[in-house]
């Protein structure tokens, strides 16, 4: 390490440790921050210093729970460098490895779709794991199809020695895998798990060489599936890690048979729903990649708890409050089919926020299907920025009017949902992220949950 | 009588929940106990004008676009009769874009539009992005109309088209004239997503008024409760005002 390199990220520590002791936050990306304005080089170079390399996950959906399982499985024989807390942009990847334990041999990153290819050109990475695609933010990240050119330039930068773990259930991943050696596929491989249709909202649905419209054998979720061109020209690429004979159990969670390269194993995941399963596959692979066996990646996500706001279970006054974040039509989707069978006597609040990290524009929730996903819920309130906005998705969803409620902050809304369920049940939080933030930090202020920040230290 | 909702394209043309459009509709006329279907027009087929009351054009992928220009041309004889034959188009984005004459990008490349109404779109340096807030003069009164704008393109429009409406706050049709959208007859046009109807339900039942009277129904609407989306909009028009830019 060259002395400038060590002698900004001295100043970067010491940022981040006044952030905190002045109670401005968790110190996730001020030291970054500082860090790459001293020596922008730095990133490669502390990067550089970890033994086993370093792992970048990224994706639209899915890649903090993917980061954290993989930090799980790896942090079992090692130490572990990783961001948390969302702090996802470049600033926070530097502040991540600043801050990384002296011992830190493998580094396990979660990076945002847009911030990616400026990361993996400055940290050489050893894997990366690529998940999926869905239209995200909009006025933030741009159309999907801008992301996914910025991608594939991305891997074509990429040296010849990185392996991609690539979700194939998602085609314009999948395609990404075109012209390199070092790639590992991994994929849902049961039609009884399957959706009847695409949902309305579905985004990459035609064939990423030729245009026609993808036959699909089967669809997991949004456009991710078993697909082929009609043409000939794309379809699924072959899985090197397949979860097959899935089985769901609601908000219990899910358990499925995982066929590796190594053969058969049991896998039972304490998280409920399909794109939790993806999750596990990318994570498994991608340890796999960093030299974990998978008999070992299997036992060791056995106790899995889940990332922040990805349900979070906590005890409230007698009642079981389970929180998820939802930031776009397609995990809003899942969250809701994970806990459609369960909703009996409870409550749900829904909590949409504006500010950027949201997305400023909201009318993607026009793409949930929520015609009939919360009929069963004993009552609705609808919090945040747009509550509003909220409610009148829910009046042409045919909710009746008598059971939407609209309470702000989000905190005077979740007690009404706590107040209201009977001892014993449930309330459901989908909220967008600053929501589910600012619902958090009063919830860890009564002592319920801890702040977001000291989950991984 | 069913009342008959055609999106166009809209496998491909909502990426702006542009489905939230056909929903309100759908569901406003339901409502009233106003038999109504929605029959969208796949690609490459070809659209029957006496079989449509009401046209939804919304925005695509900049990708998807060309795509799309291509099929909505073919349409172009089709769309002409229908409005003549007094149904209402309701263009939204990208589909506000295709209405005109045709989209020039930033390299410098034109794709044609259906030319149904006068107007022209260059691409900008920049995207227009944000809360839009639009007073509306309709039929002599004025009413508010509020959404979020996002798009590359600036639209001129032609000497003989009136704009939908002055810009409160936000950009508008190309951030300059103080113009959004654009009205002719039954045809409207307008950059406004959010999506549009839902907390505008005053331009939903306009639309489903002009589309009834086109199928031979009674165009005056009863009244619906609208209060959650008053509530939806006024904080949708204080947002735009307090970013004003």
């Amino acid at each position: 390490m060259t002395a400038r390199v060590r002698a900004a990220a001295g100043a970067a520590r010491a940022a981040g440790a006044l952030s905190r002791l002045t109670g401005r936050g968790g110190g996730t990306t001020m030291p970054g921050h500082v860090l790459l304005r001293l020596a922008p080089e730095a990133l490669g170079e502390l990067a550089g210093g970890l033994p086993d390399g370093t792992a970048l996950i990224s994706a639209t959906n899915g890649k903090t729970t993917t980061a954290a399982m993989l930090a799980t499985i790896v942090g079992g024989d090692r130490a572990v460098c990783r961001n948390v807390g969302g702090a996802n942009l470049v600033s926070g990847v530097a502040s991540a490895l600043v801050a990384r334990p002296p011992d830190a041999a493998v580094g396990v990153l979660e990076v945002d779709e847009a911030a990616l290819p400026a990361v993996a050109r400055a940290v050489v990475p050893r894997v990366v794991a690529l998940g999926n695609l869905f239209r995200d933010q909009l006025d933030r990240h741009g159309e999907l199809e801008m992301v996914a050119d910025r991608w594939r330039r991305m891997v074509d930068g990429l040296p010849a020695a990185t392996t991609l773990v690539l979700g194939a259930d998602d085609p314009v991943v999948d395609a990404l895998g075109d012209g390199r050696d070092l790639v590992v596929r991994y994929g849902i491989d049961d039609p009884a798990v399957a959706r009847p249709t695409r949902d309305d909202a579905a985004d990459s649905t035609h064939c990423v060489r030729c245009g026609a419209p993808y036959a699909y054998r089967a669809v997991y979720l949004g456009h991710l599936g078993d697909y082929a061109c009609p043409q000939g020209d794309h379809a699924r690429g072959g899985l090197d890690f397949a979860a097959r004979d899935v089985r769901m159990d609601g908000v219990a969670g899910t358990a499925f048979r995982l066929d590796a390269p190594d053969g058969a194993h049991e896998l039972r995941l304490p998280l409920p729903g399909l794109y939790n399963v993806e999750n596990a596959l990318a994570a498994i692979a991608t340890a796999h990649v960093l030299g974990v066996p998978v008999a070992r990646a299997v036992e060791r996500l056995g106790g899995f708890t889940a990332a922040f706001g990805r349900f979070e279970r906590l005890q409230v006054d007698g009642r079981e409050a389970v929180l998820l974040l939802f930031k776009n039509p397609t995990g809003a989707n899942e969250a809701l089919r994970a806990i459609a069978g369960d909703l009996a006597d409870s409550r749900v609040v829904l909590a949409l926020n504006d500010r950027i990290a949201d997305g400023r524009d909201v009318s993607w929730i026009w793409d949930i299907d929520l015609e009939g996903a919360l009929d069963a819920a004993a009552g609705v309130v609808c919090t945040g920025t747009r509550a509003a906005d909220l409610a009148v998705r829910l009046r042409y969803a045919d909710l009746v009017a008598d059971r939407i409620d609209i309470r702000t902050p989000p905190e005077a809304a979740f007690d009404a949902a706590v107040r209201d369920a009977p001892p014993g049940g449930r309330v459901y939080v989908l909220a967008t992220y600053t929501a589910m933030l600012d619902l958090h930090r009063v919830l860890a202020e009564r002592g319920l949950t801890r702040s977001f920040w000291e989950e991984a230290r | 009588m069913t009342l008959r909702i055609v999106p166009l394209y809209p496998e491909l043309l909502s990426i702006y929940a542009d489905r939230g459009n056909v929903r309100v509709l759908e569901q406003r006329a339901r409502w009233r106990g106003i038999p109504v279907e929605v029959s969208p027009l796949p690609l490459g087929a070809d659209l029957d004008p006496a079989a449509a009351d009401a046209i939804l054009i919304g925005g695509g992928q900049d990708r998807d676009q060309a795509l799309v220009a291509e099929a909505l041309l073919a349409q172009t004889p089709a769309l002409r009769s229908a409005i003549a034959d007094g149904v209402p188009v309701l263009a939204v984005c990208g589909g506000y874009q295709l209405l005109g004459h045709g989209y020039v990008d930033q390299g410098g490349q034109r794709t044609p539009g259906s030319g149904l109404v006068d107007l022209e779109t260059q691409a900008g340096p920049d995207r227009l992005i944000g809360n839009v807030l639009v007073e509306v003069d309709l039929d002599g009164h004025r009413e508010r109309m509020v959404g979020f704008e996002n798009h590359a393109g600036r639209t001129t429009l032609g000497s003989g088209v009136e704009p939908l409406g002055r810009v409160l706050a936000g950009a508008g049709n190309d951030g300059v004239s103080g113009h959004e959208g654009c009205r002719v007859g039954r045809v409207i046009g307008t950059y406004v997503h959010g999506p549009l109807l839902p907390k505008n339900p005053w331009l939903a039942d306009l639309v489903l008024g002009w589309a009834c009277e086109r199928r031979g129904l009674d165009g005056a609407l009863e009244p619906l409760d609208d209060r959650l989306e008053s509530v939806a909009a006024d904080a949708a028009a204080a947002i735009a005002l307090a970013e004003r830019r």
